[in-house]
């Protein structure tokens, strides 16, 4: 399983006076397994890329290769592509609409045609992944559940369709410390469970350093970066010229470099970063 | 110094549909919020933290307790426009809050609506629009900005009935880094001309630029104090499901392999300037 995207460009409103390039000749690959972080402000064509990948949009020219498919060919069914795409939209238990939990999450498994039995099993098992209980929860509105919870039976109900790429858009905006972290244990959860490719687009330089394999990055329209968390997490003056930052700590041990200490600036989270101060500490402390 | 809001024994109930008992969001809370000041208030989802902003500027009304902005009782229906224009809202969303097709349309809707003259409307608009740095927007539609510009216009309209005091629900969770970093700039300058300032948010390096920070759970107020006091509680703060700023879990971390850093080691400033100063 692999993705392809090929001279990927989107021009919308064409020919009129707001005609605005989405996406400008994107080009990349993603490979069987991978976790890509992708970055970039608002408007920088992320979630208009988003959308050409499960079909949503059809492609101006270019070409988006899904297992071997072309999803921009002529006589492709939607249905075969979403069942290999799922999106997780943002916000998307403002989505929930069905009486109950357990038939919100089953809407898609049944639109995908499957009998009865192996519907009902698909939502145990997605639901039992977001850590909701089934007989708990199963029958009950999905109205009155919290927040956070809420946002996990929707993602419940793309997990059920069994994507072979699971795609979220802001999956973590808006729930607080304790929700944030359930909502990126389940991702990591559903990867190794699932082994599908997951792609993350994100505000949180955060989650996307700690959760991504590679991390791209969009900016008007064009795909102007792509490599490791590392490698692009090292180029913060680049980033903050196009309005991106790097991870709170990551900026935090480039401002100890700008006052003239020779630090390393590498760590991307807590642990590294407090592996590095601790050791300049010591270091310090032995040379006096 | 002068309180702008004073709470005393603040308690609040849902109703429930029949036959459920009620849901007591917000169980016995006490406050004073003095004039001119900028507090943080920080709680899980379903804390009551968003139920009180409401409770604040009238949206609901008090189960048991009162409360008075400006000494009017929210409560009486008299004064509920008195409280809602000596206390605004700007809430998470931008999209909810707009509703003209052009800018500066959006921003004259309140005070319009409570018959201000059309001159005065013209003063208030421009200055409000250029206090949030969005002057050269006016004539723009709200869709074509960004969600950070929306969320500012939406601030804007706000500023226009010369609120003394603006409570603001999670500005910046929808919003994007520069976004949420241009927001929490104007939010800052506009309590620095003296707007009192409640700020309600989940990102812990906002809550420790104000002077106060407020944390509920589960409808209480259990720590209240200025952002090093509180923040010296993180055992407390990830009981009540919360997390403490970036440079305090680097300092407990820290102290636990035993370097010795002061308890006021707060910000990320706070952490840069005690590494340095061991050259």
């Amino acid at each position: 399983m692999s993705i392809q995207v090929r001279n990927l460009s989107h021009v919308y409103n064409k020919g009129l006076a707001a005609e605005q390039k989405a996406l400008d000749n994107i080009n990349f690959d993603i490979y069987d397994g991978e976790v890509v972080g992708i970055i970039g402000h608002t408007g920088s064509g992320k979630s208009t890329l988003l959308q050409h990948l499960n079909g949503l949009i059809k492609a101006d020219c270019g070409n988006i290769i899904i297992d071997g498919k072309d999803i921009t060919k002529q006589g492709i069914s939607m249905r075969d592509i979403r069942r290999r795409v799922g999106l997780v939209f943002q916000y998307p238990e403002y989505q929930l609409f069905e009486e109950t939990v357990a038939k919100d999450v089953a809407f898609g498994p049944k639109n995908l045609g499957l009998s009865e039995a192996e519907v009902e099993s698909r939502v145990r098992e997605a639901l039992e992944m977001v850590r909701i209980d089934y007989d708990e929860y199963g029958q009950r509105s999905p109205f009155e559940l919290s927040g956070g919870q809420k946002r996990r039976v929707a993602i419940a109900g793309v997990i059920a369709m069994k994507p072979q790429v699971l795609i979220l858009d802001e999956p973590t905006a808006g729930l607080d410390p304790g929700a944030h972290k359930d909502i990126l244990n389940l991702i990591k959860d559903v990867h190794e469970r699932q082994n599908n490719i997951i792609i993350l687009v994100s505000h949180n330089m955060e989650d996307v350093a700690n959760l991504s394999d590679k991390v791209m990055v969009m900016d008007r329209g064009k795909l102007i970066m792509v490599g490791t968390p590392q490698e692009i997490f090292s180029r913060r003056d680049r980033l903050e010229a196009i309005a991106l930052n790097v991870p709170p700590v990551t900026e935090m041990m480039y401002e100890v470099k700008e006052r003239g200490i020779e630090i390393d600036t590498s760590p991307l989270n807590i642990k590294s970063a407090e592996d590095v101060i601790y050791n300049y500490l010591k270091r310090i402390e032995m040379n006096r | 110094m002068e309180n702008i809001i004073r709470i005393e024994n603040l308690i609040f109930d849902y109703p429930r549909e029949e036959g459920k008992d009620v849901l007591r969001a917000i169980k016995g809370i006490s406050l004073d919020i003095e004039k001119g000041s900028f507090t943080a208030v920080i709680g899980r989802n379903g804390s009551g933290k968003s139920t009180l902003a409401k409770l604040l500027n009238g949206l609901y009304v008090p189960t048991e307790g009162v409360i008075y902005v400006e000494n009017w009782d929210t409560a009486d229906d008299n004064h509920v426009w008195d409280v809602r224009q000596t206390a605004g809202m700007v809430f998470q969303n931008p999209d909810n809050q707009l509703v003209s097709s052009i800018v500066e349309d959006d921003v004259a809707f309140g005070p319009e609506n409570i018959g201000t003259a059309p001159d005065e409307i013209r003063t208030r608009v421009n200055k409000a629009l250029n206090d949030v740095r969005m002057g050269e927007y006016r004539l723009k539609a709200p869709h074509m900005l960004s969600g950070g510009q929306k969320q500012r216009v939406a601030i804007a309209g706000v500023l226009a009935m010369k609120p003394k005091c603006i409570i603001f629900d999670e500005p910046t969770a929808m919003l994007d880094p520069k976004g949420r970093h241009d927001v929490l700039r104007i939010i800052k300058n506009l309590n620095a001309e003296g707007i009192t300032t409640i700020l309600i948010t989940h990102f812990m390096d906002e809550a420790v630029q104000a002077d106060r920070v407020l944390i509920i759970n589960d409808g209480e107020i259990i720590l209240d104090g200025n952002p090093a006091e509180v923040f010296s509680h993180a055992d407390e703060i990830k009981d009540a499901g919360l997390d403490v700023p970036v440079a305090v879990e680097l300092a407990v971390r820290l102290r636990k392999r035993g370097i010795k850093i002061p308890d006021d080691v707060i910000t990320v400033e706070d952490m840069v300037d005690f590494i340095c100063q061991y050259k």
